[in-house]
């Protein structure tokens, strides 16, 4: 049982184990630059997500044509759950952005990108 | 026809104008401040007529092009989402007036860019307010968080850092929130919070609904600065500029309570869901050590805004608390308290504004009698406030910590209770500490110096600007209003908002 449990969710598996690296990288690490990493890898790990539970075998696009894909709907892959993805893809570069744009200002203002040196330095 | 579009309107209003002000601003700096100005103006008449027409007809939905509910995003305004959009409408006016002079003093460089910041945070706030489904409220909540991100680096020396603080956990906040809406729809099939409402009974056994609940209550408590998720809260309000704190305070993490609001008593049944997992008792406990944790580090700081901000953690744990108590005294009572301090926080922290820019600082060891004399309005703004703090009648915050008593007697929470009456006294201790300092004559240390002169000192006024007193002293006065007036809110408003399981 412990093998089908840990073997049929290999995909879900691997998305957890990203969720924890992101996780680790943004409270953990020093420097904030890898913490904005941590925090690309976390959010790519929750979109996986959405993008593994949307999959199906043997599954095609959702098109009512024969040419391009399926006329049966049961054949269909979940379009929802990546639109939704869509969103949050353009919310996840956003905040990256402010994040860049953030960082800049910091190592403008204090010239380091190093947790300990910036909170010696902000005294 | 305006009154089929009433969700969509305020937030709308809000989005267009944050747009459009960035716009305008390249070529006229001058008219960003107007702008914003008028689109909040505009937003109060939408929301008070949104809650009246709601308090006399029933909830209003508008389905976004027309696409009919389960399937589409619906926009719905209940009594408790166009109640909430009045506050948020009413206290951003009032901030919005008086951050004109802060703004133009703390950052005149970044005037353009930050009114656009104000109205996208408040499009996104509005939005949470009035939205129906469960990942339109996850954009609303990027789009306000992304806003806030932006206005708290508009500040001192240190705001970057606090605001980049704030980003990392924000978004750890909001992506637990969107892998809990997830593990919700895998199981449901639906993000509609009505059909879920409708779905969720018959799941509810399944272990991945209740750890998506989990999952977006997690999120949603470090967006909220829920204690012990509240790391990013003290910095990033009290590193932000004075105008940006006046608005975030009182209203960012009011928002966060909304959803949880949403989410724990309208989307799952309170009552069923704590037969399985005990959410609501570990919401109610982690407030209870909040208020006592927000309080105590509220005493030990010495500058005003860092004072306060630790005091929002206590007053958030206020309102956990009646949520957790889940019973309908504790739930109006946490309702009440979101307007309070959407109140109190509004007037205490223009008042700290009011120091930065006439004194310069608003450190309390170096706030003496002198502040009393010039500056007399202000300061009688922050003992109005304080009292208010503290919970002494007439003032607003009594009536509401008097719910929250009477909801911990019902559900016989006698620590709750206790931790509550404590609350007030802390609360009492700290803000006495700097009415004391700036009422009463004698000092130590330089107090003979300061006696022997207080006599012969010719004490020049040092009172704001009108612009900045004015929204100051209507914040404080209606702190009394609404204190009067709570028997009235409970009774006709608040009651209507009562979910139905409770």
């Amino acid at each position: 049982m412990e093998i089908e449990f840990i073997a049929g969710h290999n995909l879900y598996w691997i998305i957890s184990l990203l969720l924890l690296v992101g996780l680790y990288g943004m409270l953990a690490k020093r420097n904030l630059v890898k913490k904005l990493v941590g925090m690309n890898i976390f959010q790519t790990s929750i979109i996986l997500f959405y993008v593994a539970i949307a999959s199906k075998k043997k599954a095609t696009v959702p098109v009512i044509d024969a040419a391009l894909g399926s006329v049966d709907p049961a054949h269909y892959i979940n379009p929802l759950p990546h639109t939704l993805m869509l969103t949050a893809i353009v919310v996840s570069v956003a905040t990256t952005g402010v994040g860049f744009a953030l960082l800049i200002s910091i190592f403008r203002r204090y010239g380091t990108l190093d947790e300990d040196t910036l909170l010696k330095r902000m005294r | 026809m305006i009154e089929a579009n009433l969700p969509l309107l305020v937030p709308l209003t809000f989005l267009i104008l944050a747009l459009l002000i960035p716009l305008i601003g390249v070529r006229v700096p001058g008219a960003a401040y107007p702008l914003a100005l008028a689109a909040v103006l505009a937003s109060i008449p939408m929301a008070g007529f949104g809650l009246f027409r709601v308090i006399e007809g029933g909830p209003v939905t508008y389905t976004l092009g027309g696409w009919e509910a389960p399937v589409g995003i619906e926009l719905v305004l209940d009594p408790l989402a166009s109640f909430l959009t009045l506050v948020v409408t009413v206290v951003s006016c009032l901030v919005l007036i008086h951050a004109r002079h802060v703004a133009s003093v703390e950052h005149p460089d970044k005037r353009v860019p930050y009114y656009s910041l104000v109205l996208l945070l408040l499009a996104g706030f509005c939005g949470i307010l009035s939205t129906g489904d469960l990942f339109n409220l996850y954009v609303f909540l990027e789009i306000s968080s992304l806003a806030g991100y932006g206005l708290v680096a508009i500040g001192d020396k240190r705001s970057p850092v606090a605001a980049y603080r704030y980003l990392i956990l924000g978004s750890v906040g909001t992506g637990f929130y969107l892998l809990g809406i997830g593990f919700i729809y895998v199981m449901s099939g639906s993000l509609n919070m009505a059909d879920l409402a409708r779905i969720l009974p018959h799941i509810l056994d399944q272990p991945p609904v209740l750890s998506g609940l989990i999952l977006m209550v997690t999120g949603i408590g470090l967006k909220m600065a829920l204690f012990p998720l509240h790391f990013w809260l003290p910095d990033a309000y009290s590193s932000a500029s004075s105008a940006t704190s006046a608005l975030l305070a009182p209203l960012g993490t009011k928002v966060g309570a909304y959803i949880l609001i949403r989410v724990l008593f309208f989307v799952f049944d309170p009552a069923e869901v704590e037969q399985r997992v005990p959410i609501a008792s570990v919401i109610a406990w982690l407030s209870a050590a909040g208020v006592l944790y927000g309080s105590l580090m509220a005493l030990a700081q010495q500058e005003l805004k860092r004072m306060l901000a630790y005091s929002s953690v206590a007053q958030i744990g206020y309102i956990g608390l009646g949520l957790g108590m889940a019973n309908p005294l504790g739930f109006t009572g946490a309702v009440l308290h979101i307007l309070n301090h959407a109140f109190m926080k509004a007037a205490l922290f223009l008042v700290a504004g009011n120091l930065r820019v006439k004194v310069g600082h608003s450190n309390i060891a170096d706030m003496d009698q002198r502040l009393s004399r010039q500056m007399p309005w202000s300061m009688a703004a922050l003992v109005v406030a304080a009292l208010s703090m503290i919970g002494l009648p007439p003032t607003a915050g009594f009536f509401s910590k008097w719910y929250l008593v009477l909801g911990g007697i019902q559900g016989s929470d006698w620590v709750f209770v206790a931790v509550i009456l404590l609350g007030g006294l802390l609360n009492a201790i700290y803000f006495f500490r700097v009415v004391e300092r700036v009422y009463l004559p004698f000092r130590k240390g330089s107090s003979d110096h300061a006696a022997a002169d207080g006599v012969q000192e010719v004490v020049e006024s040092r009172e704001v600007r009108l612009s900045m007193l004015a929204p100051t002293l209507v914040l404080a006065g209606g702190l009394l209003v609404l204190g009067l007036a709570s028997s009235f809110l409970v009774n006709r408003v608040i009651q209507l908002m009562i979910p139905p399981g409770l």
